[in-house]
């Protein structure tokens, strides 16, 4: 079973956000790590870049697949985690932890509201597999 | 996970839900992509110890009668009068423009009997163009797909964990030879053959027997310790494959690459006697081809994947047939065809991955080649 964290908002892209004031950090669920298999390569923006909500910033490339990653929410990246460069596996260990993508200054704080919870989160995970 | 009611299945399909494979649609066939441990982990302790396929899928066709070999030696491109009892042949059915209706293997059990194994998602298309070849020969023909379970143990430690179950002396079997024995008492057919670069063997065995015989090989290659062998899935075949330099129906030879285009010359016995498409690869031999596959490795930060676009001093000269992480060499590797002006080792050539140019260049294939013992 997959875990999800109480405290974060969830897309149905597979994406978590975390929330402190208007800054948001974002990376893929633990359910999207493992359906992606052994991830060995992350592609990250550059700090300064601009993003509206659900636009792909990046992606993530495990042996089999490339899968694009979107941002819950619009805004400017503040910080990229440039330690997944050389330790992309940390996709698969540490979803919610060492293996965060992007810190992103929200421009509308408010599109959170729209995001999933971890309740629905997992409803809509457990739908998709049947 | 659920099913597509029309999903095929292999006899082991149950048995890979258990063990927790990952299942997916690999042209009309429901099968694991990976299991638990993941497709490196599976690629690696292929290569260190050994790995455990499911490749039941493969299609076979029985060939019988006093016009067996002869027959197929028409339609394909090796020359099948070569072969001795008990010894396997890679070959090809050609078209007659010299392209490749299919990849196979041919096993001859005896002069007048041969039995083909063919792709999975290409078996009916390989039975149909090989009966409509089927005139007036004395040949019988059967799709005896159904009735085959086949188990592929490959890896160093292969040898060691099927004798455990066979009286059969594998040292015996020769590379590309085969046996019929017994495995944990189920006749079987034991193949030195594979599909990862590693010594290994294919074990071919009544359908019914295939969940026995799974679960023995697990058994006997204690697969629960960290150097036990490990079952895995079609994604770690893949891998495998590529890094031994082996084509894969659908990527590197389609109905549009010719054998002589995709370094499958050895194949190609030209002077044995008409076959299918002889005279096209002649002809092509003698003007020489003017595209040739070629392995790749990246020097750049980036994956090349499967149809990308090649790029040759900026200007678009072919495409990527597989492309990948190489788990055991650690690089980003990959198959393309290119001008054969540009295909020589060290070429820089750069790979269009979703829009962003990566550099990389030509190596020398087989990427990986296992050291023989000796």
């Amino acid at each position: 079973m997959a875990n999800v964290p109480e405290d974060l908002h969830y897309s149905k892209d597979h994406e978590w956000i975390k929330v402190e004031g208007d800054v948001g950090t974002i990376g893929i669920t633990d359910y999207a790590q493992n359906s992606l298999g052994d991830v060995v390569y992350v592609e990250l923006p550059k700090v300064g870049d601009k993003f509206e909500a659900h636009e792909s910033f990046g992606s993530v490339e495990s042996v089999k697949a490339v899968s694009e990653i979107f941002t819950p929410v619009g805004g400017e990246i503040i910080e990229v985690n440039e330690s997944l460069q050389d330790e992309a596996e940390k996709v698969n260990t540490d979803p919610y932890g060492d293996a965060w993508m992007i810190r992103i200054r929200m421009s509308h704080p408010g599109e959170v509201d729209s995001l999933l919870n971890a309740a629905e989160y997992e409803d809509f995970t457990k739908a998709e597999e049947e | 996970m659920s099913t597509a009611p029309d999903l095929k299945k292999t006899p082991l399909n149950a048995v890979h839900r258990q063990m927790g494979g990952r299942m997916v649609d690999f042209g009309g066939w429901d099968m694991p992509v990976q299991y638990p441990a993941g497709t490196v982990e599976e690629h690696l302790r292929t290569r260190t110890h050994a790995g455990l396929f499911d490749v039941s899928h493969m299609g076979e066709i029985d060939v019988r009668g006093p016009e067996a070999i002869s027959f197929i030696n028409r339609l394909v491109s090796n020359d099948v009068t070569k072969l001795v009892d008990g010894q396997a042949q890679y070959s090809a059915l050609t078209t007659p423009e010299g392209t490749v209706v299919d990849d196979l293997l041919v096993y001859r059990f005896g002069p007048e009997h041969l039995l083909l194994v063919v792709n999975a998602g290409t078996t009916e298309k390989d039975w149909d163009w090989i009966k409509s070849h089927h005139v007036h020969e004395m040949v019988e023909l059967k799709n005896v797909s159904k009735d085959y379970c086949q188990i592929a143990l490959q890896g160093p430690d292969a040898i060691s964990i099927l004798q455990k179950l066979t009286t059969t002396p594998l040292e015996e079997i020769k590379y590309y030879h085969f046996r019929e024995g017994e495995v944990d008492g189920v006749a079987s057919i034991i193949s030195r053959t594979g599909y990862t670069g590693e010594d290994g063997f294919e074990v071919y065995a009544a359908s019914e027997k295939a969940e026995q015989l799974w679960n023995k090989i697990l058994e006997a290659g204690n697969h629960t310790a960290p150097d036990g062998v490990l079952p895995c899935g079609l994604a770690a075949r893949n891998t495998l494959r590529l890094e031994a330099g082996m084509a894969l129906y659908g990527h590197e030879i389609n109905e549009t690459t010719t054998l002589l285009e995709a370094n499958l010359g050895w194949i190609c016995k030209l002077n044995k006697g008409e076959f299918t498409g002889r005279e096209v690869l002649a002809q092509q031999k003698e003007e020489g081809i003017r595209r040739r596959l070629v392995g790749f490795e990246m020097t750049e930060r980036g994956i090349a994947r499967d149809e990308q676009e090649v790029l040759i001093n900026g200007e678009s000269k072919g495409y990527v047939t597989s492309g990948s992480p190489a788990p055991f060499l650690k690089k980003n590797i990959g198959m393309a065809y290119v001008p054969v002006e540009f295909s020589g080792e060290g070429q820089e050539i750069q790979i269009d991955v979703r829009g962003r140019l990566v550099g990389a260049k030509i190596v020398k294939t087989p990427f990986y080649k296992r050291e023989k013992k000796q």
